[in-house]
């Protein structure tokens, strides 16, 4: 199990007597799999008319209401936010049970700076990895000799663009604004990423990361079948579901109120197009606040539904997300305070260019 | 030999809840199992580090890296500590 790295392992035979057995039972997961998404279809197309009939049906709450319009937006948007994550989170699993953050090591160290940076911000997408093991990951690509700049373009990326937020995106705004927030914050890894490798930072680090002489370990790859995947996928679920529940219905509360409370087109003058202002306001914003993709999103269809522009919008997503003050703490262990302020300045640059130029072009 | 020498098992974590999961989940197994072991949990960044791993949470057993980056499963902990 122990293995010092440059040992190459990996031992993908399968004995051939079980190939029978473990077609049958691909088979049975991928029946139960397509009956699930069935399902699932039709339970998703019952939303609005469900909310609708609880609301004023069932709720004494006439139409056309304040209050009636809120509960209408929480009780649709929240089971529909629940299922589209389910649907999305245990897909991405099952993408994910591919990679390791061990492969996108090897496959990241020793590229060329810009070709890095594109396959790091890629890769940060679908490998799995845990914010609270920024550190251990970071430490663990700079000692083997992946660039700093595309070591934090692959830290842009991987909590920014991931399969909650552009699930969700898609869900409720639409594959156009999912593709325009997947597309552009990609964009921002990889082109921060690649300013940052520029400015020559190295020695911005702090000095025991490097000085620590880390005996790399190569885990040998395990060999996973297809039911493990199926595992994997629904261990996930579990484990996502229950960490963002809180913030999903947090933030659909909140949404809920801006959608019956909030006249149409208040959010037009403050989060506007015309305001030069709108933009960087929503990053000063959104910087400090710390909530994850799935509480933030239903925040954001409410907004853009009373007027808000998608410029003004994207940008307070965007640096909601990707700069949070508990990751500037945990990164400061390894990082030296001017690093850590480049960082946060080069990616909300990028956000800033970002937001002005959605709300120009739009 | 045997019983006297005590098997060394680490935690490493910051304390994320899949930490805390995984050591629970060693103690359970010890409980269980009845080995007379010491569980430490390691939060500290830099003794993480030192470890060469960059997933967390990893279980090391006797100084060697038994899982990184994931919560193992109960299973998996028997057989290490087992063997």
């Amino acid at each position: 199990m122990y293995k010092k790295r440059g040992s190459m392992s990996s031992n993908t035979t399968h004995p051939g007597s079980f190939r029978g057995k473990k077609n049958v039972a691909l088979a049975l997961n991928l029946l139960m799999g397509v009956g699930g998404v069935v399902v699932w279809w039709v339970i998703y197309q019952q939303l609005p008319g469900l909310s609708k009939w609880l609301t004023y049906g069932v709720l004494p709450i006439s139409q056309g209401s304040h209050l009636g319009a809120s509960i209408e937006f929480f009780l649709y948007d929240t089971p529909k936010v629940m299922m589209l994550l389910f649907l999305v989170v245990f897909g991405v699993g099952i993408i994910r049970s591919f990679f390791t953050p061990e492969k996108t090591r090897a496959f990241l160290s020793g590229r060329s700076e810009f070709a890095g940076n594109v396959f790091a911000a890629l890769l940060g997408i679908i490998t799995p990895f845990c914010s609270c093991s920024a550190v251990p990951l970071f430490i663990g690509f700079v000692t083997a000799g992946v660039p700093l700049g595309v070591t934090f373009s692959f830290l842009i990326a991987a909590p920014m663009v991931n399969e909650i937020a552009v699930g969700l995106l898609y869900g409720l705004l639409g594959w156009k604004v999912a593709a325009i927030y997947m597309g552009t914050g990609l964009f921002i890894a990889i082109s921060a990423g690649w300013v940052i490798g520029r400015l020559k930072l190295e020695n911005h680090i702090e000095d025991w990361v490097t000085q620590a002489n880390v005996a790399a370990v190569e885990m040998e790859e395990e060999k996973l079948t297809w039911n493990d995947r199926f595992i994997y996928g629904w261990d996930a679920v579990k484990e996502i579901i229950g960490r963002v529940w809180v913030y999903v219905i947090l933030g659909i509360a909140v949404g809920a109120g801006i959608h019956g409370f909030v006249p149409e087109g208040v959010m037009a003058s403050i989060m506007g197009k015309g305001t030069w202002w709108s933009v960087p306001l929503s990053v000063v914003i959104g910087v400090p606040m710390y909530s994850n993709a799935a509480g933030i999103i239903p925040v954001v269809e409410a907004l853009l539904g009373k007027g808000a522009a998608l410029g003004s919008v994207l940008a307070f997503m965007m640096s909601v997300i990707a700069l949070s003050l508990p990751e500037m703490v945990i990164l400061r262990k390894v990082l030296k305070p001017r690093l850590i302020g480049v960082f946060v300045g080069v990616v909300a640059g990028g956000i800033l260019i970002v937001g002005y130029l959605f709300n120009i072009i739009l | 030999m045997g019983k006297e020498c005590k098997m060394e098992i680490k935690v490493l974590g910051p304390g994320c809840a899949k930490c805390k999961k995984a050591e629970q989940l060693v103690q359970e197994v010890i409980k269980e199992t009845g080995v007379d072991a010491s569980v430490e949990k390691v939060t500290d960044m830099m003794q993480i580090a030192s470890y060469g791993v960059f997933g967390t949470p990893s279980v090391i057993v006797d100084g060697e890296v038994k899982c990184t980056g994931k919560v193992p499963k109960k299973a998996d902990i028997k057989a290490w500590i087992l063997s």
